[in-house]
């Protein structure tokens, strides 16, 4: 199953990129599993999507819970919280 | 309603006209214009996903306040101090409901909407963090009942 990447802000000048086109591992079905296959990537992803590290995250444009299930093709976003207005 | 994420400045009196006079029954407009503090900073959002998280800020006010119009204009990319950020203005027929859809959307608009600032201090630019009592801002809102008007 590929799903589309996207980093912004903080988060994005950390990883150093926009995003990717990723092709998920089997099992990883949640944005919870997501994130914890990212920071197993090590490096800047490992720091990036620590535990304790502030990210949100937003599935096809809309804000969801690490709870939040994926499905192919699906616009993922991962961002640090928002400081607008 | 009318929402805009743009670079160009706004003209807070252009937009309050325009609401006012939309309606007949229109009596009253809100309205909260953001401005740089202190720094310049650069603003970054989510195309797309901007727009369409102030529109349903915007439909919950309207869910529990009367709600006639509104405007949420919110700029990006590079600004000075002294400059305006951002302007949400309501249009209700009565004080009460403009006010708090007012104040409501604001509120939401720094939890839920994708911008983020990157202040340019002297010792270097760094993102700015988000603060909790935005979140406890909005959170007030919860269950909060329709206020009298």
């Amino acid at each position: 199953m590929k799903v589309k990447l996207l980093f912004f802000a903080g988060l994005r000048e950390q990883l150093g990129t926009l995003g990717e086109e990723i092709e998920l591992p089997g099992g990883v079905s949640t944005v919870a599993a997501l994130r914890l296959h990212l920071e197993s990537r090590g490096g800047a992803y490992e720091k990036a999507f620590s535990e304790k590290a502030l990210v949100r995250a937003a599935i096809n444009q809309d804000m969801v819970q690490p709870t939040a299930r994926l499905k192919a093709g699906d616009e993922v976003a991962f961002f640090p919280p928002v400081t607008g207005g | 309603m009318k929402v805009s994420v743009q670079r160009e400045d706004f003209d807070l009196s252009a937009e309050v006209k325009a609401l006012a006079g939309g309606s007949r029954s229109i009596g009253a407009v809100a309205s909260f214009v953001g401005v740089v503090r202190e720094v310049a900073m650069t603003l970054e959002h989510y195309p797309g996903m901007t727009e369409s998280a102030i529109r349903k800020i915007v439909e919950d006010a309207a869910a529990r306040w009367q709600v006639m119009d509104c405007t949420v204009i919110h700029r990006t990319g590079e600004l000075k101090a002294g400059e305006q950020i951002v302007l949400v203005a309501v249009a209700s027929a009565h004080r009460g409901d403009a006010f708090a859809a007012c104040e409501f959307v604001m509120d939401y608009l720094k939890t839920r909407a994708p911008f983020w600032k990157k202040e340019h201090r002297p010792e270097g630019a760094r993102w700015v963090e988000a603060r909790a009592s935005d979140d406890d801002a909005a959170q007030r809102w919860q269950g909060a009942a329709k206020k009298a008007v």
